[in-house]
């Protein structure tokens, strides 16, 4: 076979180079709609930096006040003098909370989501898509009133069956025999808040799979799980941990559902999650809001909240890393 | 009635004409007809593919012949709608048969298609032994593997050097290669080609027909091409797809390639190949 061999042609060298940034100017429509545009990028940074500022401005003097104990201990005496707070509890049982609806939500969702797109006929799967968008619009109060009066009752009997069948596990131990506001009923409650987000950005992950790669696959005589193990499952990794990090953050934040169905508890509840009692610094807030006396009560609400906020994002930033080293250790 | 006459004594021709070949057949195709929910693409062709030989199906845009390519190792049921009646024979045996698994027909009857579609995420070794891992079929000599099938691809020389490099770092003419390498691991007896050379470079084609040439030593090749010279360059046997205006396609004329392109007996298989239409 012939090879193709390029010739280099001369440059003369007095050629000047020429400044292609002058040569056109953007039309005015252009320019309104660039500004529009960076204006609008740069004001939701500014919204996101003066939150930061104002929450990190009322927590200071708290923790000034209390020392590192706000976050070490789990004290909580209004009426002391002086008053303690501490909200370790808190922020150990909103991560509880939030990884066990993690653990329930992340393989429900990725089975439905799989079932959309590459299993269900096209009515059923267009039908699941839109009842799971639905399933993310219901407001989180209605799940709350909801979980209160018809979830509660029979998990107390499904959390006893648990005792009953692994409590040798400490996981699932249970001493008082009370079943009422556990960190499992919370998870539970928060995994059907996540599986819509999860789901949907999954299916939509999944449905960019290149069909040229699926019939690769399938031209090599593999079963849908295998196609699903070496092809659309890492293809969409990046996109279906995004998902799964949305879903993870709204678990973190969630208030009023929480809020219905756990027993806020100041003491930290490690791991015995059938047990009563548990924390989550966002229902705290919302729980303790209306009883507040005096301004510092409220800033210690607030600083609360802070470090609810950091925390997310120090989640957030771990999860990024280790998506981050898997993607480098994949090569 | 007369017509299917007609038909049947064509189909008896080409019989006899086959009949008169040396080579046994591998595949052959039974009264096939294709529909896609209501709408019927390809009606009753009957084709023979030779063991150890070139088959090109040819013919306009839209003439079913893709549609009927599929229907050989049975990716065209994956299709949502997809429908097919006659049968399909493999070493003598209906692929369609209940008892038979699907899997098993994917890996004796390998496909390349139009667009290379290597798995960008794996490396060109990992490419190559892909099938293995996606089938679960069980091979310990993987380097030689390797190298036999990235040889007869035509494509060992070029990467020998960076087998762990990612298989999306390679040319458009060498990722096809590669995903030829790829579907003779699993050491198929025939390969499905879907216009392999219709995205690719002149230099490429030429390659990746000197491989059809060398592979078809080995194993039956039918391939569909949009390429007249590159059907009389390949093939020793050509079918002429031709779908008339709101009828579903069919084989107007099949045979040697060199009597359907050199003195063809159909008006319309003339018209084509010289390049009257489509």
């Amino acid at each position: 076979m012939a090879t193709l061999t390029w010739k280099v042609l001369p440059v003369a060298p007095d050629t000047p180079i020429r400044d292609l940034s002058k040569s056109k100017k953007a039309n005015r429509g252009d320019r309104v709609f660039n500004t529009t545009i960076t204006g609008a990028a740069f004001t939701s940074l500014a919204v996101l930096a003066g939150i930061t500022l104002f929450l990190g401005a009322k927590a200071v003097p708290v923790v000034q006040d209390q020392g590192i104990g706000f976050l070490t201990t789990t004290i909580w005496d209004t009426t002391g003098v002086p008053p303690e707070y501490g909200i370790a509890g808190m922020l150990y049982g909103s991560v509880l909370i939030a990884f066990i609806a993690l653990f329930i939500a992340v393989p429900v969702s990725m089975f439905l989501a799989v079932f959309m797109v590459f299993m269900a006929p096209v009515r059923v799967s267009k039908l699941l898509t839109n009842l799971v968008d639905l399933m993310a619009a219901i407001p989180s109060v209605i799940i709350g009133l909801w979980a209160f009066y018809i979830l509660v009752p029979p998990a107390e009997g499904w959390q006893d069956l648990l005792n009953q069948y692994l409590g040798w596990l400490p996981l699932f131990q249970n001493d008082s025999g009370n079943f009422t506001g556990t960190p499992f009923v919370a998870g539970v409650v928060l995994a059907i808040m996540m599986i819509p987000i999860v789901t949907s950005v999954t299916a939509e992950v999944l449905k960019r799979t290149p069909p040229e790669l699926i019939n690769a696959a399938e031209s090599l005589g593999c079963s849908m799980w295998t196609m699903l193990r070496y092809v659309a499952l890492p293809f969409g990794r990046g996109g279906i941990i995004g998902g799964i990090m949305l879903g993870l953050g709204r678990a973190l934040g969630e208030t009023i559902a929480v809020f219905f169905v756990l027993k806020i508890v100041y003491d930290i509840n490690f791991f015995n999650i059938i047990e009563s009692g548990g924390g989550s610094v966002a229902t705290l807030i919302v729980a303790k809001f209306g009883e507040t006396s005096g301004d510092f009560e409220v800033d210690v609400l607030l600083a609360a909240g802070f470090f609810l906020f950091l925390m997310t994002l120090v989640v957030n930033a771990i999860a990024n890393l280790i998506v981050r080293r898997t993607e480098r250790l994949k090569g | 009635m007369e017509e299917m006459v007609v038909a049947m004594k064509e189909l008896d021709v080409d019989l006899a004409r086959q009949k008169g070949e040396t080579k046994p057949i591998e595949m052959s195709a039974h009264g096939v007809s294709v529909w896609f929910g209501k709408h019927k693409v390809l009606e009753n062709v009957n084709i023979d593919f030779p063991e150890k030989s070139v088959t090109a199906l040819i013919g306009p845009s839209g003439c079913g012949k893709s549609s009927f390519i599929r229907t050989l190792n049975r990716l065209h049921e994956l299709i949502p709608g997809a429908a097919l009646a006659g049968e399909v024979l493999y070493k003598g045996q209906d692929i369609y048969r209940a008892e038979v698994d699907p899997v098993y027909i994917r890996l004796s009857i390998g496909m390349v298609f139009q667009k290379p579609n290597p798995f960008p995420s794996m490396t060109i070794r990992g490419n190559v032994l892909s099938g293995l891992k996606l089938s679960g079929l069980k091979r310990s000599d993987h380097d030689a593997l390797v190298e036999e099938t990235l040889t007869s691809a035509g494509l060992w020389k070029e990467v020998k050097d960076r087998l762990n490099s990612h298989a999306g770092d390679l040319s458009g003419g060498q990722q096809q290669r590669l995903v030829i390498a790829r579907a003779l691991a699993v050491n198929p007896d025939v390969l499905l080609m879907d216009e392999p050379c219709s995205a690719l470079d002149p230099a490429s084609t030429l390659k990746i027909e000197e491989t059809i040439r060398e592979l078809s030593k080995k194993i039956t090749i039918i391939i569909v091409t949009h390429n007249m010279q590159q059907a009389v360059r390949v093939s020793d046997h050509t079918a002429f797809f031709l779908a008339e205006e709101n009828a579903p396609g069919c084989v107007v004329e099949q045979g040697p390639t060199t009597e359907v392109f050199g003195n063809p007996r159909d008006q319309r298989t003339l018209d084509y190949v010289n390049g009257r239409f489509g």
